[in-house]
């Protein structure tokens, strides 16, 4: 299995997206420059962290014109599997790969702190080796994580079980305390109808190392490799 | 040569988190007649175009593919020739 981690200029956890793949999947994983006109070859393609285009406009709102995203548009229109992670997430709101848009959190600050999320749908080739209601802890580290989409979409997101990740207590409780930044049903990641596009603010990938002290962020990874195992290997 | 003056503005139904602060502070100003801020963004675009339909065409057509996110935000514009 090849992953692809796009870089755009700005992108800043690139680095350690590429390290966590290579070390928790064993797989050969590259960069993909932001300017590549094709991401044949590639089985996942990931959105990393960062500032893409210094945030300018709005958070992804420019990278979502950068000539590598009608590629990775295609390919997950395709099946292909498409992870973004922060600013990845803002990058595919604003593509219009996944509903909704992240604003300002909503006490305004930035936010970098680990954070517990409740696995909410390990049905998806990002959760499969999760359980179901599971307990994670995962850092964030964002200023516009902010989860909103209007109430008709809200309820269909709901409704087909697209909400993967929400923000929860240590015990796995789903309260407005536990909510970092005023998203919406304390929403911290989601997946298109088919499955194969998640987006979340949260970053498994600096919490996939032993050294690091928390390897809660594994799972999403392997399962990626478990998945597309079941699907090609 | 048009000028657009565009203003974006968060949709009535989204939180503006900035807004709140402002209206908060300037009311401990004693300013407490104010009963909702607002915050937005004010862009000023240069079109060289043959004429005003043509140019307001284009405006509209920037601001729905990159200028506004229209899952939370709204906009106006007003479009003088200079």
């Amino acid at each position: 299995m090849k992953f692809g981690v796009v870089v755009f200029p700005g992108s800043n956890c690139d680095a350690d997206c590429l390290h966590a793949i290579k070390v928790v999947t064993g797989q050969p994983a590259e960069y993909i420059w932001h300017k590549a006109g094709s991401v044949e070859g590639y089985d996942c393609i990931v959105l990393p962290g960062g500032f893409s285009y210094g945030d300018y406009l709005r958070c992804g709102a420019i990278a979502r014109f950068s000539p590598v995203m009608a590629p990775v548009i295609e390919f997950a229109r395709k099946g292909g599997l498409v992870l973004g992670i922060c600013n990845g997430f803002q990058v595919l709101t604003e593509a219009g790969l996944l509903p909704g848009a992240l604003h300002r959190n909503k006490n305004l600050s930035f936010l970098c702190h680990d954070t517990y999320l409740r696995l909410e749908n390990n049905s998806t080739p990002f959760t499969t080796l999760g359980n179901l209601g599971s307990v994670m802890k995962v850092p964030i580290a964002h200023g516009e994580g902010n989860y909103y989409v209007d109430s008709e979409t809200l309820k269909q997101l709901e409704e087909n079980n697209q909400v993967v990740f929400r923000y929860c207590t240590k015990e796995g409780e789903i309260t407005p305390e536990a909510n970092p930044n005023g998203s919406l049903n304390n929403i911290a990641g989601i997946c298109n109808e088919q499955g194969n596009v998640l987006g979340m603010m949260p970053h498994p990938e600096r919490c996939a190392e032993e050294i690091l002290g928390n390897t809660d962020g594994q799972v999403i990874f392997k399962s990626l490799l478990a998945a597309w195992q079941r699907r090609c290997g | 040569m048009f000028q657009a003056k565009i203003y974006v503005t968060l949709r009535k139904s989204v939180l503006d988190p900035q807004g709140n602060v402002v209206r908060k502070s300037l009311f401990a100003l004693g300013y407490d007649n104010v009963p909702e801020v607002r915050i937005g963004r004010y862009m000023v675009v240069d079109i060289e175009a043959a004429d005003r339909d043509a140019a307001e065409k284009q405006v509209r057509d920037m601001c729905d593919k990159l200028l506004v996110n229209p899952v939370i935000e709204d906009y106006t514009f007003e479009l003088v020739e200079v």
